[in-house]
């Protein structure tokens, strides 16, 4: 398969993008900002992402869905990423998804998903870094489990239908071993959920687990064998990450390219200084081999390649650093007007901050792969 | 796609049984590179390995059958690749033929001019090297002086090139000559000669690796026939630009691991300081440097295969060789320094048996031109920003 999009995705790109950016540019963004709003993102707008056929991309047409893959997952994410939309798209839609693929849950839940009435969160992050390490304990208790402990970095947790929770059946916490992954009903589970505000106003709650009882069915895919559904969530997740992270850079880098067209100082636009030329181009090289990195993850995964954990690994780390100085550059470059709230440029940065941490920023995925290299 | 299936299992099995044990190592100093030419120095297995090659066009597998290339299709020409690399054999002829001069000639060679050169080419018969530079024409390249007098069937060339790879090795020399002075860069007419022509000279420049491969070239009254013109009389800047996207293209590679298998950035690292009980390295900042780095590097290797995709599929913007280049050579140059930080005492050893006759330290020298060489990373910069990105100048 070639390394760019074929026709049908780039009619998909298309329709993406100008439904983006005609209903959730980054002045949505900044309207919820302003309003406070307690849910941080439009439900409507979720409502519409789902009649665009949009919220199940990666449902199976046995399914009702439309059965594609994640360089079709990927190219909406970009779009979202560059307009800067507050979605559950990539909790939902992907990572949620992939992870109750093939299970009972998906029957159960993918209805929703397809409506537009579903939100999905991920409880696995247990610490300020994302780690393999699980703690919080699900032990067997008459026909389920009881499940004590905490999770924090859930974002959509407090507004959520569906929560994915990674927990220990046993073993202990460094173990690969005894993983297990639960599909928790939000709204009857007596979870004690408290969402912050985040640096790019959106919402991640910290959860306590205080002994909730779970039935057996909760389980998603094996006890104990957790890991293969989590790695699987994770997969999805990350590359999906890695898309959006994609648009955030190249919005940002789109913004900073215009400004140096118009800016004037010293009686000319500065994009004609060279200094300022040559650090524009050198952040296009970085975002063009981000780019590709993250095509080629999407189309290993989509073809349930040996390979393909190699590839997330490069594309999540790569789309870190290179999305990191898109804004980094982005800021400088604009001047002063780039520190002032007014101008879009700063939200591109926050944004940018968030996603490069979820799912294990950069070095993590260096290490990973310093790993699976054997050093 | 089961023909695709077919020619890969097929390729597969002809490689395993053509390709000598001895090409399936890896490249460990400039020696092992296989230049061929009218005087080769062929190593043991080179001359088999080029030979089976050449006798299938596979030195140069997308060609037309008719100039001595393997006609496959894009898809099939990945295929090969990828089958070599997964048996780690060699590239068996390296060639400014191929990669510089060989695209320029199908795209502006009259038919006569093809099938005079290319078969050549593709045989590894003809070793070429390139006059461009000039002592006052680096970067600014239009501004050449060598001059080429009209003299009826023939033009009578004089000036000096200098940086000319290969120069004293090469058998005949793709040039650009100034033909007008009224024009900058409408002035320039792409010629071919061999540089055993009566009035052609060389004179080494030692390098700061301690190799040679560069000379100043001397041209004193050369003739060469109007038929060695590569299209028309002063458009040779256009065959020069096309030549230089190809060139770029061919340098951006260095940013890839080396063919033949391993790599040996990890494996060297490993040597010198060795694994930690939990098979880490047991430098833990050098590990984290390398492990960062080879995040780039295999993001890059990605964004190589997208631009090969693009380019056979005719989407590639024009000026993507430059992002290319700059972002492999700078890249080429991040894995030589680690390389050496990596190898520490060892690796600065310049001529003993164990460091190969200082293969390491050498070649770290050596990739430091690779920002300079076929355009200074500036040059290309300043492509990207003016081509690409349309700022205003
Ligand atoms: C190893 C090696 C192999 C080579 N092989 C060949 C060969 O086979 N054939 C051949 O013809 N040539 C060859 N060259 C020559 C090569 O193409 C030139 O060295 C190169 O184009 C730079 O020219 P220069 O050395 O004159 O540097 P200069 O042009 O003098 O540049 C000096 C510095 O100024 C910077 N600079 C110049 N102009 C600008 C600008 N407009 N904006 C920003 N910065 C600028 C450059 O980037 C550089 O940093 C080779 C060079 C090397 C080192």
């Amino acid at each position: 398969m070639p390394l760019y999009l074929d026709d049908q995705q780039t009619m998909l790109r298309d329709t993406a993008r100008d439904f983006i950016a005609e209903h959730a540019p980054p002045a949505h963004l900044r309207a919820l900002r302003d309003a406070n709003d307690p849910t941080g993102f439009s439900r409507d707008l979720w409502k519409q992402f789902a009649e665009m056929g949009f919220t199940g991309i990666l449902i199976p047409e046995a399914q009702s869905g439309m059965g594609l893959g994640h360089v079709e997952a990927g190219v909406v994410l970009e779009e979202i990423g560059r307009n800067l939309s507050p979605s559950p798209f990539l909790t939902t839609a992907v990572a949620a998804v992939e992870a109750l693929r093939g299970t009972a849950h998906a029957d159960r839940h993918y209805p929703g998903i397809l409506a537009g009435d579903t939100i999905a969160a991920l409880a696995i992050d247990e610490r300020a870094k994302f780690g393999d390490g699980i703690a919080l304990a699900a032990e067997r208790s008459g026909n389920g489990f009881r499940l004590s402990g905490t999770k924090q970095f859930v974002t959509h947790a407090h507004v959520a239908d569906l929560i994915l929770v990674a927990a220990r059946t046993s073993g202990s916490e460094t173990d690969q071993d005894g993983v297990t992954l639960f599909a928790i009903d939000a709204k009857t589970a007596a979870l004690d959920i408290r969402p912050e505000r985040l640096a790019d106003s959106s919402l991640a709650s910290r959860i306590t687990f205080a002994n909730i009882e779970l039935h057996a069915d909760a389980v998603v895919g094996d006890v104990d064998n957790g890991r293969e559904v989590l790695n699987r969530l994770l997969a999805a997740g990350r590359t999906g990450a890695s898309g959006e992270l994609l648009g955030v850079g190249g919005g940002a880098m789109d913004l900073t390219v215009a400004y140096l067209k118009e800016r004037k100082q010293f009686g000319q636009t500065i994009g004609s200084f060279q200094a300022l030329q040559h650090r524009a181009a050198h952040l296009y090289a970085e975002m063009e081999v981000a780019r590709a990195a993250v095509l080629k993850a999407q189309q290993l995964l989509d073809a349930a390649s040996p390979h393909a954990g190699q590839a997330v690994a490069v594309a999540k780390a790569m789309t870190g650093l290179a999305t990191t100085l898109s804004v980094q550059e982005g800021i400088q470059m604009h001047g002063g007007i780039g520190m002032t709230d007014e101008y879009d440029i700063g939200f591109y940065m926050k944004r940018a901050r968030v996603l490069a941490e979820m799912f294990g920023d950069a070095n993590y995925h260096a290490d990973a792969l310093a790993r699976e290299s054997g050093y | 796609m089961t023909d695709l299936a077919d020619f890969r299992s097929e390729t597969r099995a002809w490689l395993e049984a053509h390709c000598p044990p001895e090409m399936r190592t890896p490249v460990r100093s400039d020696k092992d590179i296989c230049w061929g030419g009218r005087n080769p120095d062929f190593q043991p297995g080179q001359r088999e390995w080029l030979e089976a090659m050449a006798s299938r066009g596979w030195t140069v597998p997308d060609w037309p059958t008719e100039y001595g290339g393997g006609g496959l299709s894009p898809a099939e020409t990945k295929a090969l690749r990828e089958e070599m690399a997964a048996l780690h054999c060699r590239n068996p002829l390296n060639s400014f033929g191929i990669s510089m001069l060989g695209p320029a000639l199908l795209k502006y060679g009259t038919e006569a001019q093809k099938l005079d050169h290319l078969p050549k080419i593709a045989r590894g018969e003809i070793r070429w090297c390139q006059g461009y530079s000039e002592p006052n024409a680096g970067s600014d390249l239009a501004s050449l002086a060598a001059s080429a007098e009209d003299a009826g069937d023939h033009y009578v060339v004089n000036g000096q090139k200098v940086w000319t790879s290969y120069a004293d090795k090469a058998d005949w020399i793709f040039c650009l000559v100034r033909t007008s002075k009224q024009s900058k860069q409408g002035g320039i007419s792409f010629v071919l000669f061999d540089m055993a022509s009566d009035g052609v000279s060389t004179k080494p420049i030692l390098l700061i690796s301690g190799y040679s491969p560069f000379c100043e070239t001397f041209m004193d009254n050369v003739r060469v026939p109007k038929a060695n013109r590569i299209h028309d009389e002063n458009k040779g800047w256009d065959v020069a630009k096309y030549l230089l996207g190809h060139e770029r293209e061919m340098i951006s590679g260095m940013g890839l691991a080396s063919a033949g298998g391993g790599n040996p950035l990890i494996e060297g690292a490993i040597a010198a300081v060795g694994l930690d009980d939990r098979g880490r390295l047991a430098d833990p900042l050098l590990r984290a440097s390398i492990a960062l780095f080879e995040v780039r590097a295999r993001a890059f290797g990605a964004m190589s295969e997208r631009f090969v995709d693009e380019l056979k599929a005719g989407r590639a913007h024009p000026a993507q060789p430059s992002m290319m280049k700059y972002y492999g050579t700078e890249l080429n140059k991040a894995r030589h320094e680690l390389q050496m930080a990596a190898g520490g005492s060892d690796a600065l050893e310049w001529e003993s048996d164990a460091s190969n006759g200082g293969a390491a330290a050498r070649a770290w020298l050596r990739t430091k031109a690779n920002s300079i060489e076929g355009g200074t990373s500036e040059i290309q910069l300043n492509i990207v920003a003016k081509r690409i990105l349309d700022l205003p100048t």
